[in-house]
């Protein structure tokens, strides 16, 4: 099959669908690749390059869509790529199509077959083709440095010969697949980075790349698995609360990423006028959503504005598209895949398997029907947790309070055992002859030097100490050796036997005591 | 000797044994400390022995000889994993020791109150003191006798019972007469009216037949213990033991027995409850046996338990850096401790950080695991009790659960409903991998499911541990 790559149209988009490596790598699936010339240019592949990876390089888009059966590009197609689609063609490019319905409709009337690469549904095995997560990865990235370039300070903090610079404080809301780019990357700039999303599963995934999760006490919280892994719009009550949140951060943070977006929808209004104007003059704003209207109310897309009080919002809707090459790579790789998948046998013909769970979700018309949406996928994208409970941090005052009380309780109990205790020995003592009561404090005594003794043997030792003591409870030795003497044979047969048994013990126990303790080895 | 050379050897011999016990707080300082307690012992035996009032010195020496004979060959021909064993039959000799010496003294109190004034002057030793005491110091020498019997008795068969079940044998399951506890409590009330009509004269068939008793307590008792709670079972008797020598001590107005007595006492009443802290139960519900009650159904356990080969867990070690081996019961069961070991020895070889976790209750003995693995050569500073370690679960690449069931079941933390809910147990679910070297399907002693198994990065190693462990060493690079 003939695979073609068009020049994208669109204004500030240099990235491009097919580059030398992914085109080579295409080669041995028994594809032929053609590009339209150019196409590459901006994100700097040459057509030379292109023909040197085997890639026929053609003069224009009109050439390349007639001589291919597989047309990949980038952005959502025109009317005017529409046009030129002819039944039994695949394009694969982002789409749109909950966006773009005249668009589907026309591709449909067309005849042509279109694979959206936004709706490939977010499984583990079509990770390798989630072009969303591989472009938003490259967003956050960039939004970060973006936001470096616009920011007049230092991220990390410095203690310098000149005088002392604190690290900048970075807010990222929404903890997706940019979030986290964002988060790993104002955290390893070396930046104070805080995150907040409404999905509490997320906290583990924040904390692991380095930032702190801002945590919402809320009652409802978000479930993201129900909704494949996306967060879903939330309620008025839970909206105030976060925006109250937001407010109370505001003037301590010096960058704000947002990238809070719900599939399908505009972008929710998260950061209102009031928080830009408490910011410092000189924070940054960067709006990931701009393009679906922002999370900033100042937010104006693809532009950067500079708000009364100094805070700079930027709205660039083409982050990716700023960092060309390496979002063509691993766009071009997302498509390699998806053609692989495509391409089950290896030899170059294309068999569209629409019971392929994937393939089914990314395909938008196919064979003159129009197949969106598609059904809920099988697999869910994430398994649900359960909610975690947060133990609430106690104040000093609380610890204080809470340490006395039990301090109060333990002497309490003590004092209460040591008068029952004496109270007890009184009564013994009233009534028992002085003999007995010498050895009763000897027996007192042996009990407590008993406790306060083992209490610090340490658990590995157990068994030595129950062998120990087993050789030691031996010395009932001395009560038989104290009778064997009797006149009468009985005590003397008895003692005797005791004596035996006390021996055994005594030596068996030391023994085997000896034996075990020597195989106690440090490494 | 005199009375005050006899006195002052038994201070020293006091001393000496509490240093031994102390001394037993790090590996190190316990091989001097079981020296000090031999020297005690010595010191003990050899000033009564000499000292004044002891006769029979041929009996004596043939006894001690052949204690000591039959002491050397078992303490040098038993293995370690059957020390639980060992320990129940010496405590059950204590036991036995007690109950005669109890008589004993009975049946000289009675010989003495026969004699007239100028045959009791010729008296000596143990005799003469007994001829001393007044009408009071007799009756509480009476109490003290039968304490020491009953006592002694209780401690006698059930440590023969633990003894038979820890050795495999008895069976090890609860077993309950009919009445069950009933019995044990009208056999104790009985036990209380023939101490009050003993104090009274009525002769010395109360003290027999409360000895009779006695003995049927111990068994009964230990009979409705299964076989996973002889930790406590054992570290029970091992305090009865010292409360039965100190008894003696009170009879025969001995403080060196006394002392003895209440340090072994304290010990044992000590590792009993560390034990039952350790399952999160109470002592009194370890000893009348069975759980903490259902209070609801349990959780539903989702997943499936999927088991894996010798291949993949030797992958999974290759790729680790970071191993804690939990052992069980059943790696001493399996006999699998020098394949642990030589496991061990490779993976550290391989620059591997290798550590084992002890949960307090693993095995049928106290500190039972971490005698098996030094007897392995597993160096002691690798084995950590559970508090030291359980943090560390989630950092740590495999762990490999080798024959242990409850003390690894997340029920306990995750399950309000589950019997053992709130026991604390070793987290090893956190780790990134586990394996679970397990013989069959089956549950853990108490019988409850354990979800870890379901778990999705928990893979079912099968078939006997030694076995299983041996195919993976010449695996592993």
């Amino acid at each position: 099959m003939k695979i073609g790559a068009l020049r994208e149209i669109a204004r500030q988009e240099a990235r491009v669908a097919l580059t030398p490596d992914s085109a080579l790598q295409l080669h041995k699936l028994g594809h032929e690749c053609l590009i339209e010339s150019g196409a590459g240019h901006e994100a700097g592949f040459s057509d030379q390059a292109y023909e040197r990876a085997g890639v026929t390089v053609l003069g224009s888009a009109g050439a390349v869509c007639s001589l291919s059966n597989v047309i990949v590009k980038v952005r959502p197609p025109e009317p005017v790529d529409i046009e030129r689609l002819t039944a039994g063609q695949t394009l694969i490019s982002f789409f749109y199509p909950a966006q773009n319905t005249p668009l589907l409709e026309q591709a449909q009337q067309a005849g042509a077959t279109v694979i959206a690469m936004d709706m490939v549904p977010r499984i583990s095995r079509a990770q390798k083709m989630d072009a969303l997560s591989s472009m938003a990865n490259i967003a956050g990235y960039r939004a970060v440095v973006e936001a470096a370039n616009q920011f007049g300070r230092f991220f990390t903090g410095q203690v310098t010969a000149a005088g002392k610079v604190p690290p900048a404080r970075v807010l990222v809301i929404g903890a997706g697949v940019a979030g986290l780019a964002a988060i790993g990357t104002a955290t390893s700039l070396g930046a104070i980075t805080y995150a907040f999303d409404v999905r509490p599963e997320t906290a583990e995934q924040i904390e692991s790349m380095g930032a702190e999760f801002v945590f919402l006490a809320f009652g409802e919280n978000q479930d993201g698995a129900a909704s494949g892994g996306y967060a879903a719009p939330s309620s008025p009550q839970f909206r105030e609360a976060q925006l109250a949140k937001f407010r109370e951060l505001a003037p301590s943070m010096d960058i704000v990423i947002s990238t809070a977006l719900i599939p399908g929808r505009d972008a929710p209004k998260l950061w209102l006028a009031d928080m830009v104007a408490a910011m410092k003059p000189g924070s940054v704003i960067v709006d990931l959503a701009a393009e679906r209207g922002g999370n900033c109310e100042l937010t104006k897309a693809d532009q950067r504005i500079v708000s009364d009080n100094g805070v700079i919002v930027i709205g660039y809707t083409d982050f990716p598209s700023r960092m060309a090459a390496q979002a063509s790579m691993l766009y071009a790789n997302n498509i390699r895949h998806m053609i692989a998948d495509l391409t089950p046998g290896k030899d170059g013909h294309i068999v569209h398997n629409m019971n392929d769970d994937v393939i089914r979700g990314a395909t938008i018309t196919h064979a003159g029907k129009v197949t969106f949406p598609p059904p809920p996928p099988k697999v869910r994208a994430i398994a649900a947790q359960k909610p975690k409970e947060r133990v609430k941090e106690l104040s000093p005052d609380e610890k204080r309070v809470r340490e006395a009380a039990t301090f109060r309780t333990q002497t309490r109990n003590q004092g209460l055992l040591l008068a029952g205790g004496t109270a007890l020995l009184l009564v013994v003592g009233a009534f028992a002859p002085a003999s007995f009561m010498s050895h009763f404090v000897v027996f007192t005594l042996a009990c407590f030097i008993g406790f306060q003794v083992i209490w610090s043997v340490s658990h590995a030792l157990h068994t030595p100490l129950m062998a120990v003591t087993n050789a030691v409870s031996g010395i009932v030795i001395l009560g038989a050796l104290a009778q064997i003497g009797s006149g009468s044979w009985v005590v003397v047969a008895l003692s005797a036997l005791s004596v035996l048994m006390a021996t055994i013990n005594i030596v068996g126990g030391f023994l085997v005591t000896r034996r075990m303790l020597a195989m106690f080895q440090k490494s | 000797m005199t009375i005050g050379i006899v006195s002052a050897a038994y201070i020293a011999a006091a001393v000496l044994f509490i240093l031994s016990l102390g001394g037993l707080s790090g590996q190190e300082s316990a091989k001097r400390a079981v020296w000090s307690g031999i020297v005690g012992m010595a010191l003990a035996i050899i000033a009564t022995v000499f000292g004044p009032g002891i006769g029979n010195g041929v009996v004596v020496a043939c006894m001690i000889a052949g204690g000591s004979v039959l002491g050397y060959v078992v303490a040098s021909r038993v293995q370690m994993t059957e020390m639980p064993q060992l320990v129940a039959a010496l405590h059950s000799f204590v036991g036995l020791a007690a109950v005669f010496i109890g008589f004993n003294t009975d049946f000289e109190a009675a010989r003495i109150a026969a004699m007239d004034e100028a045959a009791r002057a010729t008296l000596t030793g143990f005799a003469n003191l007994l001829a001393h005491k007044g009408s009071v110091e007799l009756a509480i020498m009476q109490v003290e006798v039968f304490l020491g019997v009953f006592i002694g008795a209780i401690t006698f068969t059930g440590s023969v019972v633990a003894f038979g079940k820890l050795a495999g044998k008895i069976d090890g399951t609860v077993k309950k007469l009919p009445g069950g506890h009933f019995l044990n409590a009208g056999a104790a009330i009985l036990s209380l009216l023939l101490l009050l009509m003993y104090v009274n004269d009525k002769g010395v068939w109360t003290l027999f037949l409360m000895t009779v008793i006695a003995l049927f307590i111990g068994y009964n008792l230990i009979m409705g213990i299964g076989g996973a709670d002889m930790p406590v079972v054992v570290s029970m008797l091992n305090s009865y033991s010292g409360w039965a020598a100190a008894a003696i001590g009170f009879t025969l107005g001995n403080d060196l027995l006394i002392i003895t007595g209440a340090l072994v006492g304290s010990s044992g009443a000590i590792l009993s409850y560390i034990m039952c802290k350790a399952m999160n139960r109470s002592f009194v519900s370890v000893i009348l046996g069975g759980f903490g009650t259902v209070t609801g159904p349990a959780m539903d356990i989702v997943g499936e338990q999927v088991a894996i080969d010798s291949d993949g867990v030797a992958a999974a070690l290759d790729d680790a850096d970071s191993i804690i081996i939990v052992p069980g019961y059943g790696m001493a069961v399996a006999q699998a401790q020098q394949s642990v070991s030589e496991l061990t020895r490779k993976l550290r070889a391989a620059g591997k950080k290798v550590r084992f976790a002890i949960h307090p209750v693993a095995g049928r003995l106290p500190g039972h695991m971490n005698v098996l693995l030094a007897e392995a050569k597993v160096p002691y500073d690798i084995v950590l009790e559970m508090d030291e370690i359980n943090e560390d679960f989630a950092n740590t690449d495999v762990v490999i659960v080798i024959g242990s069931n409850d003390i690894v079941n997340p029920a306990a933390l995750e399950d309000p409903n589950s019997p053992i809910a709130g026991m604390p147990v070793l987290e090893v679910w956190k780790a990134k991998h586990v394996f679970v070297s397990k013989r069959g399907q089956g549950t853990g002693y108490s019988g409850i499911d354990n979800p870890l198994f379901y778990k999705d990065n928990t893979r079912m190693y099968y078939g006997d541990a030694k076995k299983s462990l041996d195919s993976l060493i010449p695996l592993m690079a």
